[in-house]
């Protein structure tokens, strides 16, 4: 299992704060990830997910799509920072 | 090192004479506050609303403020970040840094803000007269970070 999470506008677009999923067999890092969950969860994930400016979190520290993925690990996506 | 992300208002003279009694040594004390804009875009703002991801925010800015630690000879460093519906003019973020002399001071302190910007899970969304809408990242804040 591991735990998604949603952030800011990512979350108002996919309406969706937070899910967890059991990992499948062949979703081995946050790329597959994403494929799995567009095909999941239909359209509106492909444009939100597969935006370019999108970014990626992995038990709290930033990574790209090439990250591997284990149970247990949290998940976060979310647009470009603009706190301060 | 203090790292704070509070609903509530903060009050510099406190927050310094808090760094100054912990580190007797100090030579030097740099601050930034940054301040809820009135206009942006030529637009009246009325509020930001902020969110941010607990537990990431926090380990990001212990990160970010061990990096300066490395990179200048600091003493201490206090970052607070507001969270929740602020209005124009209030207080939204504060930085300080102290340390022996003021060079390392000045540099760190600049440098725990650019990368807040940066890469601290933060997100605005403004309210003006138009409606609601999310803020969009400026790539001045990702020239300010790559510059160290």
């Amino acid at each position: 299992m591991i735990a998604i999470h949603y952030f800011a506008s990512i979350r108002e677009a996919l309406d969706c704060e937070h899910e967890n999923i059991d990992l499948p067999d062949d979703v081995k890092t946050v790329e597959q990830l994403i494929s799995y969950l567009i095909k999941k969860h239909g359209p509106p994930w492909a444009d939100v997910l597969g935006a370019g400016s999108l970014m990626i979190a992995v038990n709290h520290e930033m990574t790209d799509s090439n990250a591997v993925l284990d149970a247990g690990d949290e998940v976060a996506f979310f647009p470009p920072v603009t706190g301060g | 090192m203090k790292i704070s992300i509070q609903k509530e208002d903060f009050d510099i003279a406190i927050e310094t004479q808090q760094l100054r009694e912990a580190n007797p040594e100090t030579g030097a004390l740099v601050t930034f506050s940054g301040l809820v804009r009135d206009m942006d875009n030529e637009k009246q703002v009325e509020s930001l609303t902020l969110e941010h991801y607990p537990g990431m925010t926090e380990s990001s800015l212990e990160t970010i403020i061990t990096e300066a630690q490395e990179r200048w000879s600091i003493l201490d460093a206090s970052v607070i970040h507001r969270i929740g519906e602020l209005k124009a003019g209030e207080q939204i973020v504060f930085v300080a840094v102290v340390s022996l002399h003021r060079a390392d001071a000045f540099s760190a302190c600049e440098f725990i803000m650019d990368f807040l910007k940066t890469r601290a899970p933060f997100w605005k969304k403004c309210r003006d007269e138009h409606g609601e809408s999310w803020v969009e990242s400026k790539a001045s804040d990702d020239d300010a970070s790559a510059r160290w």
